[in-house]
C-alpha cells in the first residue's frame, strides 16, 4: 500500500466517522457509536502489512478496522442505519461489524472478549498447517481483564500465529491507564509471558505499519506470536454520551497538534508527492464515496420482523461458512 | 456387554477423534492426567497431544479459543472439569459462542462441543455440587444435552458434533460408574425426550443424575397400585414438548424432577408450559422435587437433604394423586 493510499484511508475513515456523528445527532444511527477519530493511523497501518487472507479480530471502536479490510463503507453505514444490506445484517451495529468474506471477525464489545476467540482462529490454522496470521485488537483497558493474560499466556504456550495489537489511547472509557494499571508499561507486562513485545507512535502511520510488517514478519517465521502497543489518543469522546470529565482541554488540543492526517500530508507535501489540488482531490473522492454510503443506506431495506427469530440457529437454508 | 458410563464417553470421543481429523479435544488435565474423572484416560497415548490438548487453568481462554477453531471450521471438544468452573467461561459460552450467529446476521456458526460434569452427591460443598444445566438452557444460541443412560453417553456426542451450532453436555458426576448394557438400535434424536417406564396414572418429568431416582420411585409407586409415566427429557434446549405434553393428557398429573435450585428453573420451565398447554387436562397442581435452596453443603446428611430423593420423589406423586379427578 503506498503512502498516499494509506492516507486516502485515513481520510476515508475520518470522513465516515464524522458523517456517522452528524447522522447520530439526527438519530438516523441509534445504540452506542464510538469514533476513532485521532486513530486513524493504526487501523491503516495494521491493515498495510497484512494479506487479504489474515483473520483480524476487533472491538466495539472498530469502524475503521472494517473500512481497511474490505468491508465496504456502504455496508458499514448500512448495518449502523440497522438495514438488511448492513454487513451484519442488522444485527449488529456499530459494535458488531461482521464480514467473514474479508476474514473480519466482528465486532466485539465485551473489552478482553475477542482474545480467546482470536486465538482459537489462530489453533484451527495452526492444526491445519495453513500459514495465516490473525490479529487481535483490543484496547489497554483489555489488559486489565483476566481474558488478556489467559489468551496472551496460552497462545504463547502453543506458539500460535497471533498478532495482540494494543491500541492504547490511555482510557480505559473514561478511566486513564494511570488510574487502573499498577504498572503502566504494557510492553513489559505482555513480555512477562514470553513473547515478543515492542510499541510504536500509533499517530504515525508509517511507524505503526513497521511495527506491524516486524510482528507479521516474526509471527510468519514460525517465532510464535507478538505483541505490539500502538500508542494513540483518541480526539473525540468516549461514546456520544461522554461528557469527557475526566480530561483536560489542553490535553485532548495538545494531542490534535499531532494528528495523523496532518502528519502524513506534511510528510507527503514535503516529498513532493501532494499538493493543494491533489489533497482537495482526495478529499473529495472520500466523500464522494461517503455520501453514497449514507445514500443507500438512507435507501436500504428493513428486514421484515417476520424474521426476528432468524440466525439464532442454523437452518437448513443456511449453509455454515466457514 | 455391559459398559460404564465414563467409557461410553471415552468410547464416543475416540470414535469422533478416529472419524473426523477436524475433531480435537481440549481441556484441564484431560491429558497427562487423563481426565479428572477419567473419561479421556488413554486419549493422549492414542491420539497424541496435538489433538488431545492439556491446557493451562484457562476456562475463558480454552473455551473461547474453542469458538475460534469452531468458527474457522474445525470440530473441538472442549472439557470443563465441573459446571461450577464454566462460570469463569460464561463470557465465551453467552456473548461469544451463543450469540455470534445472530449477531453476524448469520454468516458465523460456532460448532462446537462443550462437555462438563454437574451435579451433587460426592461431599464436594458449595462450589463442586450445583446443577446449573437450567440456567445455561435459557440461552438462545446454544443446545443443552443431559444423558442419563449408557446409550446417550455413548451416542449423544456424534450428533452434537455433526450440530452447526454450540451444544453443551451436562454429565452428571454420579452417573459416570454406572453400569447398562449399549442397545444395538439406532438412538433417538438428541433433541427428543424419551419414555423410560410407561405408566398411566401420573407422569414424572427427569433428566440426567435424576433419572435413576425417577425410575426407582416409580418401582415403588407400582407397589402401591400407582402406575408412573417416567420421561427422560434428554435436552433441555430445546424441550421436546410433544413428548410430555402428550404423556400429561393422558395421565392429568404431572410432577417435575429437578437436581437445580426451585426457583427461575427449569422446573420452572416445565411448569409452566405444562400449564400453558395442559392446563384444563390436569386432575392435580403440577409437583415439583428440587433441590434445596442452599449452596450444596458438605455434611453427608444434610447433603442428602438437600437433593431430590426417591423417597421425597414418591411423596411428591402421592400427594399429586391425592387430588380428586
Amino acid at each position: 500500500m503506498s503512502d498516499l493510499a494509506m492516507l486516502r484511508t485515513m481520510l476515508l475513515i475520518r470522513r465516515f466517522e464524522e458523517r456517522a456523528a452528524q447522522l447520530y445527532g439526527e438519530s438516523k444511527i441509534r445504540g452506542f457509536l464510538h469514533l476513532c477519530i485521532g486513530e486513524e493511523a493504526v487501523a491503516v497501518g495494521v491493515s498495510a502489512a497484512l494479506e487479504p487472507d489474515d483473520n483480524v479480530v476487533s472491538t466495539y471502536r472498530e469502524h475503521g478496522h472494517a473500512l481497511v479490510r474490505g468491508v465496504g463503507a456502504d455496508a458499514v453505514m448500512a448495518e449502523m442505519f440497522g438495514r438488511s444490506e448492513g454487513c451484519s445484517g442488522g444485527r449488529g451495529g456499530s459494535m458488531h461489524l461482521f464480514d467473514v468474506q474479508h476474514r473480519f471477525f466482528g465486532g466485539n464489545a465485551i473489552v478482553g472478549g475477542g482474545l480467546p476467540v482470536a486465538v482459537g482462529l489462530a489453533l484451527a490454522d495452526h492444526l491445519r498447517g495453513v500459514q495465516r496470521t490473525t490479529v487481535c485488537l483490543f484496547g489497554e483497558g483489555a489488559m486489565a481483564e483476566g481474558e488478556f493474560h489467559e489468551s496472551v499466556n496460552l497462545a504463547t504456550l502453543w506458539h500460535l500465529p497471533v498478532v495482540f495489537c494494543c491500541e492504547n489511547n490511555l482510557y480505559a472509557m473514561g478511566s486513564a491507564l494511570t488510574r487502573t494499571e499498577a504498572n503502566t508499561d504494557l510492553v513489559l507486562k505482555a513480555a512477562a509471558y514470553g513473547l515478543a513485545a515492542w510499541s510504536a507512535d500509533g499517530m504515525d502511520v508509517r511507524a505503526v505499519h513497521d511495527a506491524m510488517r516486524r510482528a507479521v514478519t516474526t509471527v510468519r517465521d514460525g517465532s510464535g506470536p507478538v505483541f505490539v502497543e500502538m500508542r494513540t489518543y483518541r480526539f473525540r469522546a468516549h461514546s456520544m454520551y461522554d461528557p469527557e470529565l475526566y480530561r483536560s482541554k489542553d490535553e485532548v488540543a495538545e494531542w490534535k497538534h499531532r494528528d495523523p492526517i496532518d502528519l502524513e500530508v506534511g510528510r507527503l507535501r514535503v516529498d513532493g508527492l501532494l499538493d493543494d489540488a491533489g489533497l482537495s482531490a482526495l478529499q473529495d473522492d472520500v466523500q464522494r464515496e461517503v455520501e453514497a454510503a449514507v445514500l443507500a443506506a438512507e435507501n436500504g431495506t428493513d428486514e421484515p420482523v417476520e424474521q426476528l427469530t432468524r440466525h439464532v440457529y442454523a437452518d437448513a437454508a443456511e449453509e455454515v461458512r466457514s | 456387554m455391559s459398559i460404564t458410563c465414563r467409557d461410553a464417553m471415552r468410547e464416543a470421543i475416540r470414535q469422533a477423534l478416529i472419524a473426523d481429523d477436524r475433531v480435537f479435544m481440549m481441556g484441564e488435565d484431560i491429558g497427562a492426567y487423563g481426565g479428572c474423572f477419567a473419561v479421556s484416560k488413554g486419549l493422549l497415548a492414542e491420539f497424541g497431544p496435538d489433538r488431545i490438548r492439556d491446557t493451562p487453568l484457562s476456562e475463558s481462554a480454552f473455551v473461547g479459543a474453542g469458538v475460534g477453531a469452531a468458527m474457522a471450521g474445525m470440530r473441538p471438544i472442549v472439557e470443563i472439569m465441573t459446571v461450577n468452573f464454566s462460570l469463569l467461561a460464561l463470557d465465551q459460552i453467552l456473548n461469544n459462542a451463543a450469540t455470534l450467529r445472530h449477531m453476524s446476521g448469520g454468516q458465523i456458526g460456532v460448532p462446537l462441543v462443550i462437555r462438563m460434569t454437574t451435579g451433587g452427591g460426592r461431599q464436594l460443598a458449595a462450589q463442586h455440587s450445583h446443577s446449573l444445566e437450567g440456567w445455561y438452557a435459557h440461552i438462545p444460541g446454544i443446545k443443552v444435552l443431559v444423558p442419563a443412560t449408557v446409550d446417550d453417553f455413548r451416542h449423544m456426542l456424534q450428533p452434537a458434533l455433526d450440530d452447526p451450532d454450540p451444544v453443551l453436555i451436562f454429565e452428571h458426576a454420579l452417573l459416570y460408574n454406572a453400569e447398562g448394557e449399549l442397545s444395538d438400535g439406532p438412538s433417538p434424536p438428541i433433541d427428543k425426550a424419551v419414555v423410560r417406564r410407561a405408566g398411566k396414572d401420573i407422569t414424572l418429568i427427569t433428566y440426567g443424575g435424576s433419572l435413576a431416582k425417577t425410575v426407582q420411585a416409580a418401582e415403588l409407586l407400582a407397589a402401591e397400585g400407582i402406575e408412573a409415566d417416567v420421561i427422560d427429557l434428554r435436552s433441555l434446549r430445546p424441550l421436546d414438548d410433544a413428548t410430555y405434553m402428550a404423556s400429561v393428557r393422558r395421565t392429568h398429573r404431572a410432577v417435575i424432577v429437578d437436581e437445580g435450585w426451585r426457583s427461575g428453573s427449569i422446573s420452572a420451565e416445565l411448569s409452566a408450559r405444562i400449564t400453558e398447554g395442559a392446563f384444563y387436562e390436569l386432575d392435580a397442581p403440577v409437583g415439583r422435587v428440587c433441590s434445596a435452596e442452599v449452596p450444596m453443603p458438605y455434611a453427608k446428611h444434610l447433603e442428602e437433604a438437600a437433593l431430590p430423593s426417591t423417597s421425597s420423589i414418591v411423596a411428591a406423586a402421592r400427594e399429586a394423586m391425592a387430588e380428586d379427578a
